[in-house]
C-alpha cells in the first residue's frame, strides 16, 4: 500500500520536475559554507537512514510474523526484557551520535570563525527593514538595497542587524541563516565559487509581507565585481533628458523624505527607504517584480497591493505627466 | 479517607496535625510542589533582572539608588517575621490557640511593616526618576521586587484570613494544614527576599 | 468591549424570558439538571470527558485553519488569504494545536485513566481539577475571541518580540494570546501539581512505583515537567503584557531592553513543552501495544528510566531552537551535544516497543493500528530531530519547511496518533461501547496516508528554500507541485476526521445495553477490572496490587475479581461545586479588561477570583458518603 503511494509520488515528481527546477536548493551548494553544511546534512542522513532501515526491518518482520493467526488463542510468553539487547540499543546509538557529533562541532567552530584579514574578505553590513534589505560596503563607501553583489572565490563577511523586528538572512545555495536582531550585531560569512544569481529569503516571521521579503545575491568574477564597484562609487544619478530633469524635481518634492540617491546632489534626503542609486540597473523592483516601467507603475501606484503592510505610501496622486517623468528618472539611474 | 469528616469532632491534636488527615497530607505535598514552581518563577525574574540591570539609559544606577541601611532594616524585619511564624506553628502543634494567634499576628504586623518600608522606598525611587517605564532596568527591578512585594501582601491577607477562621472555629485537623502551608509560604517569601537582598541590593551596591 | 457587554446582557435577557424568570423552582430545576451536574462536577471521569470534548472541538478549529493555510499555498502568488490575515491563521493554528488540542486531549486521558490505573477513587484535589479544566476552557475561548473582536494573534505561536510588541502588532490579537495562555497556563500548572500528588499519595496498597502502568509513569514525569516548565512561560507572558499594556521596556532595544530574553524564557518553557505533549502519548502507545500483543511491556524498567531521562534532558536543550540568533559556537556546540543525547533514551523506547510485539499475538484493532502506525512515523520525526541538532546543518533547516515537516511528524505522528489510539482504546471505558472498527479502519488509513502525503515532501520544500510561515512563493521557485501534493494530503486528513465524527455518532446509535463490557480488550491494568460504566466511586473496595499489570496477573491466576485491600465501608466523596467555573469566569472578565485596556475591569475580575477563594476558605465542606447498601446495589446492577 505505502509502496504504491511512494511509486505514484515518484512518477508525479518526475512529471513535474521536468518543467521546474528548484532554484534555491540547499542540496546544490555553490560555495564553501553551503558545502560544509550540506556535508553534515548528508552525513546525518546516511546515519539516520541506517537507523530507519534497521527499525523498519524489525518492524516489518514483527508485523508479518507475529500477527494473530485465526483460531490461535494461546497466551504468549511474558518476557520481562533482555539486558543484553537493551545495552546493545543504548550503546550503538551513542556511537552513531559520536560519529555525527565530531564533525558537527568542527564545522560549528569553523563557520563561526571570522575570516582572517589576510584573505581580504569583502565586508558588508546588512540591515533588515520591514520588508527590504539594505547592503552597505563600509570599506568601499557603497550603500545599496535588495541586490547583494559579491565577487566569486572570496569570503564575504557579513555584519547583520535590524532596525525593527527580528529577520533572518538566508541564501540557501550559499549558506544557512543568521538572524538579524534589533540592538544586536551578528556575523556570518559566505562564499560563492561560480558567478550566478542566487535567491535569498527572509526566514523569520517579520510581519505581513514576510513571504515577499525577497532579495538576491549576484556573484560576479572579481573583474566584473570591480567594474560594479567603480560604477556604484561614481553613480550616474544626474538626469540627462528634459523629462528626467522633470522627474528629479518630482522626486525631490515627493520621495526625498524617505529615499536617498547617491550622487544626485539632493539636499538632506531621508533614509527610511532604500537608497535608489543605480535603480535602473537592478533586476527587481522591491526585490520582487521584474524591473520594467509597467511594474514600476504598478508598484508606485499601490505598494500595499504588491507587498501587504509595506511602509511606502501609495504614489497615486501625481499627474500622469509627473509620474511618467519620475519613472523615467528612476529608470535612468545607473 | 473519611478522616476529614471526623476532623471537627477531634479534640486535642495529634503530634503532626498538619499531616494527620489524608487531605492534610495531600495539601502539604501539593504546596511543596507549588513552591517548586514558584522558585522557577522567581529564578526567571532574577535572570531577567541580571540581564537588564545595567540598561539604565543614563538614569540613576544601582549604586546611585540603593541605600543599604533601609533595605537591611527591611531584611531584619522580614527575617524576624519568619521566626515568629515558626513560633506560631510550634504553638499550634502544642494546641495553644491563643499563643498561636499572637505569633501569627506579630508575623502579619511585621509583614505589613516590611511592605510599608518597601512602598516608602519605591516612592523615593520614583522621585529620583527610577520608574517602571523609565528604562529596561526600571522595568526589571520593579518586576522582580514588586512580584516579591505582592507575595508578601498576599501572605499577610492569607494569614489574617486563617486567623479569623481559627478564632471562629478553634484549632482542628482542618485548620492545622492550612496554617502549616501558610507558614511554609511565608518562609519561602522570606528566602526569596534574602536572594533579592544579596543579588539586587548588595551586588548592586558593589557594582 | 461594548459588543461583548451587549451580547452578555442579551443572553441573560433571553435566558430570563425563556425560563419564565428566576424563581426557586427554576433554581431547583437547574440544579437537578444534567447540565448543572456537568458544570459543577469534580469527578475526574467527567472532567476527563470534558477535556476530550473541548480539545476535540479546538482540534476541528485548528484543523480548519490548517486547511485554509494549505489552500492558500496551493499555487504561487495566490491571493486567497494573504498578509496579516494569513499570519493570524498560522499563529492561531499553532497556538490552538499545542495549547488547546494536544495538551487537553492528553490531560483528558490522564483524568480518565490515571486514578483508575493506580486504584484510586479520585485525584488528590478534585476541586482544583475542575478549576484546571475551566481555566483551560476559559483561556481557549479567550484566545479564539480574537477572530470575532479586533483580530487574532499574528506573531506566530512563539510570539517573538518585537513583532509581538505594540509597535508592530498594534491590534488586540497578541493580548488575546498573552491572556488566554496565561489563564489556561494557571490551570495547567494546577493540574500538574494535582497529578503529582495523586500519583505519589493515592496509589492503592501494593501499587509500588515500579508497578505503575507506563501511562501513569509518563503522566507523572509530564506533570513534573509542567511544574517546572510553565513558570518561565508565566513570567514571559507577564513581561510581554507589561510591555504592551503598562509601558515597560523589557524587550525594547531602544530603551535598553533585550528581545532575546523572551526567546530564552519561551524556549525554556517551549522545549519541555514538546515532551509534555509527547510523553503521555508514549504512555498510551505502551499500554496499547502491550495489550494487543498480549504481552508484558518489554524492558519495563528501562522504559521508566528512559522516560525520566527524557524529561530531565528536556530542560537542558532549549537553546537548540536559537542556533541562529548568534549565541556563539561554544553555546551552540554544548546545546547540540545535549540535544543529540536525547536520541538515546528515545531509541530505547522504540526498540522496547518493537520487542514487546516480538513473540506476541498481535491483534490489529484500530487502536493498535494507530499505535503501530506511530512507530515508523515517530522514528522519522525522531531522526530528523537528530539532524536538526547539528548547528551548521540547522542553519539551513531552521525556520524552513524542513522544520515544519519535522515537528508535524513528531506532533501528529507522535501525539495525535497516540491520542487517537487512546480514543479507540479507552472509548468503551468512557462511554460503555466500542467505536465501530470498520469505520475506524477507514479513519486510520485515510489519516495515515493523508498525513504522510502532506508532510513527507515538506522536508524537500524546506531543502528547496521555502521558509516557514510564508503566505506565498514565486512560480519560478519550483515549489508548486510539492505544495499541491501537500494540500491534497491535508484534505485527506480532513476527510478522515469527518469519518471519525461519523463513527462517533454511528457507534453511539448502534450501541445497546449489551455493548457495555467491562474488559472488552482483555486488558492488563486496573481500569479494566471495574464495572462498566465506571461507578462514581471507581472501586467499591480499594484493590490489593500484586505486580505489574495487576489485572492481567489476577486473570492469569484464575481470579474473576481483584482482591480487595479493605472491607466494604462507606465511601467518602467530594461535593460538586459551582466555584471553579465562576473563578474561571472571574479570570476571563479580568483578561478581557486588560485586553481592552480598561484596567478597572481587569482588577474587578481578579477581585472576583480572590473573593471566591476567600469564601471558599471559610466554606466547611466535607463532602458526603455513599453508604454500603448503596454500593452493593450499584455493584449488583453492573
Amino acid at each position: 500500500m505505502i509502496g504504491r503511494v511512494l511509486l505514484t509520488f515518484a512518477l508525479f515528481a518526475l512529471l513535474l520536475s521536468g518543467c521546474q527546477q528548484p532554484r534555491m536548493s540547499v542540496l546544490e551548494p555553490q560555495g564553501e559554507a553551503g558545502q560544509m553544511q550540506l556535508d553534515l546534512v548528508y552525513l546525518s542522513i546516511y546515519i539516520m537512514v541506517f537507523v530507519c532501515v534497521i527499525v523498519l526491518a524489525i518492524f516489518t518482520y514483527v508485523l508479518i510474523r507475529f500477527r494473530q493467526k485465526p483460531g490461535d488463542n494461546t497466551i504468549p510468553k511474558q518476557v520481562e526484557g533482555s539486558t543484553k539487547l537493551e545495552i546493545l540499543w543504548t550503546v550503538v546509538p551513542i556511537i552513531l551520535l559520536a560519529i555525527l557529533a565530531v564533525p558537527t562541532l568542527k564545522s560549528t567552530f569553523t563557520l563561526a570563525a571570522k575570516p582572517p584579514k589576510a584573505e581580504q574578505p569583502v565586508e558588508v553590513k546588512v540591515t533588515a527593514h520591514q520588508y527590504w534589505w539594505e547592503f552597505e560596503y563600509p570599506e568601499l563607501g557603497i550603500k545599496t538595497a535588495q541586490e547583494l553583489h559579491i565577487p566569486t572565490g572570496k569570503k564575504v563577511h557579513l555584519e547583520l542587524t535590524s532596525v525593527d523586528v527580528v529577520h533572518s538572512f538566508w541564501v540557501p545555495s550559499l549558506a544557512g541563516k543568521t538572524d538579524l536582531i534589533p540592538g544586536r550585531k551578528n556575523t556570518m560569512w559566505m562564499k560563492a565559487d561560480k558567478p550566478g544569481t542566487y535567491e535569498g529569503r527572509c526566514a523569520e516571521l517579520c510581519g505581513a509581507s514576510h513571504a515577499l521579503m525577497n532579495f538576491h545575491v549576484v556573484a560576479e568574477k572579481p573583474e566584473e565585481f570591480q567594474k560594479w564597484v567603480k560604477q556604484r562609487q561614481k553613480p550616474s544619478s544626474q538626469p540627462q533628458t528634459a523629462q528626467e530633469k522633470e522627474g528629479k524635481k518630482v522626486f525631490a518634492q515627493n520621495c526625498m523624505g524617505c529615499h536617498a540617491i547617491d550622487g544626485a546632489g539632493l539636499k538632506g534626503p531621508g533614509n527610511k527607504g532604500p537608497n535608489l542609486a543605480g535603480f535602473g540597473d537592478r533586476d527587481k523592483i522591491a526585490g520582487l517584480l521584474e524591473n520594467n516601467p509597467e511594474n514600476l507603475n504598478k508598484w508606485l501606484h499601490n505598494p500595499q497591493n504588491v507587498k501587504p503592510g509595506a511602509h511606502m505610501p501609495a504614489i497615486d496622486f501625481l499627474k500622469k505627466k509627473d509620474l511618467d517623468a519620475l519613472e523615467a528618472y528612476l529608470e535612468s539611474l545607473k | 479517607m473519611g478522616a476529614g469528616n471526623h476532623a471537627t469532632a477531634t479534640t486535642g491534636l495529634p503530634a503532626h496535625p498538619e499531616k494527620a488527615t489524608f487531605e492534610g497530607k495531600n495539601k502539604v505535598l501539593g504546596f511543596w510542589l507549588f513552591l517548586g514552581a514558584e522558585t522557577v518563577l522567581f529564578a526567571c525574574l532574577f535572570g531577567t533582572y541580571l540581564a537588564l540591570k545595567n540598561s539604565h539609559l543614563g538614569g540613576p544606577t544601582t549604586q546611585d539608588l540603593f541605600e543599604i541601611p533601609l533595605v537591611a532594616a527591611a531584611t531584619i524585619i522580614l527575617l524576624t517575621s519568619s521566626l515568629t511564624s515558626v513560633l506560631a506553628v510550634l504553638e499550634m502543634k502544642r494546641n495553644h490557640l491563643g499563643r498561636m494567634q499572637f505569633w501569627f499576628g506579630v508575623t502579619v504586623l511585621l509583614g505589613l511593616a516590611f511592605l510599608g518600608l518597601e512602598i516608602y522606598e519605591f516612592v523615593h525611587y520614583v522621585h529620583e526618576g527610577h520608574t517602571f517605564t523609565s528604562s529596561a532596568f526600571g522595568s526589571a527591578f520593579y518586576a522582580l521586587v514588586g512580584t516579591h512585594g505582592s507575595h508578601v501582601l498576599f501572605g499577610t491577607v492569607w494569614i489574617t484570613t486563617l486567623m479569623v477562621q481559627a478564632a471562629k472555629r478553634g484549632l482542628n485537623l482542618d485548620m492545622a494544614p492550612k496554617f502549616y502551608v501558610a507558614s511554609l509560604y511565608w518562609h519561602f517569601v522570606d528566602v526569596v527576599w534574602v536572594f533579592i537582598f544579596t543579588v539586587v541590593y548588595l551586588m548592586g551596591k558593589v557594582g | 468591549m461594548g459588543t461583548i457587554v451587549s451580547i452578555l446582557v442579551l443572553v441573560l435577557f433571553l435566558t430570563a424570558i425563556l425560563t419564565g424568570g428566576y424563581n426557586k423552582k427554576f433554581l431547583q430545576r437547574v440544579q437537578g439538571s444534567n447540565m448543572w451536574d456537568w458544570l459543577t462536577t469534580v469527578d475526574h471521569k467527567k472532567i476527563g470527558i470534558m477535556y476530550l470534548g473541548a480539545g476535540g472541538f479546538f482540534f476541528l478549529i485548528g484543523g480548519l485553519e490548517a486547511l485554509l493555510i494549505r489552500v492558500q499555498l496551493f499555487y504561487p502568488n495566490n491571493d486567497f488569504i494573504v498578509g496579516d490575515t494569513f499570519n493570524q491563521l498560522l499563529t492561531m493554528h499553532g497556538t490552538t494545536m499545542i495549547f488547546f488540542v494536544a495538551m487537553p486531549l492528553l490531560i483528558g486521558f490522564m483524568n480518565v485513566a490515571v486514578p483508575l490505573q493506580i486504584g484510586a477513587r479520585d485525584v488528590a484535589f478534585p476541586f482544583l481539577n475542575a478549576l484546571s479544566f475551566w481555566l483551560f476552557l476559559g483561556g481557549g475561548i479567550m484566545l479564539n475571541l480574537g477572530w470575532l473582536f479586533g483580530g487574532a494573534a499574528d506573531a506566530g505561536w512563539t510570539s517573538y518580540v518585537p513583532i509581538a510588541s505594540n509597535q508592530f502588532s498594534p491590534g488586540p490579537g497578541v493580548d488575546y494570546y498573552v491572556l488566554g495562555l496565561q489563564i489556561s497556563g494557571i490551570g495547567t500548572l494546577i493540574g500538574g501539581i494535582n497529578f503529582l500528588v495523586t500519583i505519589i499519595n493515592m496509589r492503592a496498597p501494593g501499587m509500588t512505583f515500579l508497578r505503575l502502568p507506563l501511562f501513569t509513569w509518563t503522566t507523572f514525569v509530564t506533570s513534573a515537567l509542567i511544574l517546572f516548565a510553565f513558570p518561565p512561560l508565566t513570567v514571559g507572558l507577564l513581561l510581554i503584557m507589561f510591555d504592551r499594556i503598562f509601558g515597560s521596556h523589557f524587550f525594547d532595544a531602544a530603551m535598553g531592553g533585550n528581545s532575546l530574553i523572551w526567546q530564552h524564557l519561551f524556549w525554556i518553557f517551549g522545549h519541555p513543552e514538546v515532551y509534555i505533549v509527547i510523553l503521555p502519548a508514549f504512555g498510551i502507545i505502551s499500554e496499547v501495544i502491550s495489550t494487543f500483543s498480549k504481552k508484558r511491556l518489554f524492558g519495563y524498567n528501562s522504559m521508566v528510566f528512559a522516560t525520566i531521562l527524557i524529561g530531565f534532558l528536556g530542560f537542558m536543550v532549549w537553546a537548540h531552537h536559537m542556533f541562529t540568533v548568534g549565541m556563539g559556537p561554544v553555546a551552540n556546540a554544548i546545546f547540540a551535544v545535549a540535544t543529540m543525547s536525547i536520541a538515546v533514551p528515545t531509541g530505547i523506547k522504540i526498540f522496547n516497543w518493537l520487542f514487546t510485539m516480538w513473540g506476541g499475538r498481535l491483534q490489529f484493532t484500530t487502536a493498535m493500528k494507530f499505535a503501530v502506525g506511530f512507530i515508523p512515523t515517530f522514528v522519522m520525526g525522531g531522526v530528523t530531530g537528530v539532524m536538526l541538532a547539528s548547528p551548521p546543518a540547522d542553519y539551513q533547516y531552521h525556520d524552513s519547511y524542513f522544520v515544519v515537516a519535522h515537528f508535524h511528524y513528531v506532533l501528529i505522528g507522535g501525539t495525535v496518533f497516540g491520542v487517537l489510539a487512546g480514543v479507540y482504546y479507552w472509548w468503551p471505558r468512557m462511554f460503555g461501547h466500542k467505536l465501530n472498527e470498520r469505520l475506524g479502519n477507514v479513519h486510520f488509513w485515510l489519516f495515515f496516508i493523508g498525513f504522510h502525503l502532506t508532510f513527507l515532501i515538506q522536508h524537500w520544500l524546506g531543502l528547496y528554500g521555502m521558509p516557514r510561515r510564508v503566505f506565498t512563493y514565486q512560480a519560478a521557485d519550483g515549489l508548486t507541485w510539492i505544495n499541491q501534493v501537500s494540500t491534497v494530503g491535508a484534505v485527506m486528513m480532513g476527510v478522515a476526521t469527518l469519518v471519525f465524527l461519523y463513527n462517533v455518532v454511528y457507534s453511539r446509535k448502534s450501541a445497546t445495553a449489551a455493548s457495555a463490557e467491562r474488559d472488552p480488550w482483555d486488558g492488563r491494568t486496573l481500569e479494566w477490572a471495574i464495572p462498566c460504566p465506571t461507578p462514581e466511586y471507581n472501586f467499591a473496595q480499594l484493590p490489593k496490587v500484586r505486580g505489574l499489570d495487576a489485572w492481567w496477573m489476577e486473570k492469569m491466576a484464575g481470579n474473576k475479581e481483584l482482591e480487595p485491600a479493605e472491607p466494604l465501608q462507606p465511601i467518602h466523596m467530594p461535593s460538586s461545586s459551582y466555584r471553579p467555573i465562576l473563578m474561571s469566569l472571574g479570570f476571563f472578565v479580568s483578561g478581557l479588561g486588560f485586553i481592552f485596556r480598561t484596567i478597572e475591569v481587569g482588577v474587578l475580575g481578579l477581585v472576583m477570583v480572590f473573593l471566591l477563594m476567600f469564601t471558599r476558605s471559610f466554606e466547611q465542606d466535607h463532602g458526603y458518603h455513599i453508604e454500603v447498601d448503596q454500593i452493593k446495589e450499584a455493584e449488583k446492577g453492573a
